[in-house]
């Protein structure tokens, strides 16, 4: 697959969710993840979305989510931003803490962190950016380059 | 496909069987709606059964855990049935497959409460 770049402005709202996460599972299945991998690959990004949507722009109307989503050769990288206060990865409690496991919310950085083979943040004005970037191992593009 | 849930009495356990996506939303509603419902009713022993249940993000496993103390926070009790790979696998993953009583048989699961 040769490189590729999509770009959305979407709503603050869960179907702009949903179009998050959609479009990276179809875009990792295209790329030639298993499709074990793209579940995941696509969870990540849904919450990743969530936490924009949600936590971020709080589904503010007059907020938007920027999502960028891009392939090459050896990974998909996709960033998520938002226009919300900030948001401060460090002080999210860790939630698998036994104090935390009972908690109903605080598991979806954890989450893309454990899905994702890199995750970074970055502070905006204003706003979160947070890309998450997979890496095609070996065997996943030897059974790709198989099916052709 | 969003989420349905529907019950059945087996002895004195509520088994509710769901499917479809519990995600933020309106799937995460409908559970929570629904246990509450069945505590409502003085229904303490309750049973998920998670086997067509396609899909559950972070917000999902947040219902499942708050249904979870909800119900022993009433003395009762509420165990999982039938999960899916992808939710096992999930619940490990969050260290939360030891804190549910996990079963994967329903009748064994109906006798496991307590009497």
């Amino acid at each position: 697959m040769n490189a590729s770049r999509v770009s959305y402005t979407l709503e603050s709202t869960l179907e702009s969710v949903n179009k998050a996460e959609q479009t990276a599972r179809d875009l990792a299945v295209r790329c030639g993840f298993p499709e074990e991998e793209a579940d995941r690959i696509s969870m990540a990004v849904r919450e990743a979305a969530v936490n924009a949507v949600l936590h971020g722009n709080h589904y503010d109307q007059d907020k938007r989510m920027f999502a960028v989503f891009e392939a090459t050769p050896d990974a998909i990288s996709i960033t998520i931003r938002d226009e919300g206060s900030g948001l401060i990865p460090d002080e999210v409690p860790d939630p698998l803490a036994p104090e935390n496991l009972l908690k109903q919310s605080g598991r979806g950085i954890f989450l893309i962190r454990a899905f994702m083979d890199e995750v970074r943040f970055r502070k905006m004005d204003p706003g979160t950016e947070i890309t998450l970037i997979k890496h095609m191992r070996g065997e996943d593009r030897e059974i790709k380059e198989a099916s052709k | 496909m969003t989420m349905k849930a529907s019950t059945r009495q087996l002895d004195d356990v509520t088994i509710v069987d769901l499917s479809g996506r519990i995600t933020l939303g309106e799937g995460s509603v409908v559970l929570r709606d629904t246990i509450r419902d069945e505590v409502a009713q003085g229904h303490k022993k309750i049973l998920l059964n998670l086997g067509d249940v396609t899909y559950i993000d972070s917000s999902g496993i947040g219902e499942l855990v708050s249904a979870f103390t909800s119900v022993r926070n009433q003395g009762g009790e509420l165990k999982l049935l039938n999960l899916t790979k992808k939710v096992h696998d999930l619940l490990q993953i969050t260290k939360l497959y030891t804190v549910f009583d996990i079963k994967d048989d329903e009748a064994a699961a109906v006798g496991s409460f307590s009497k």
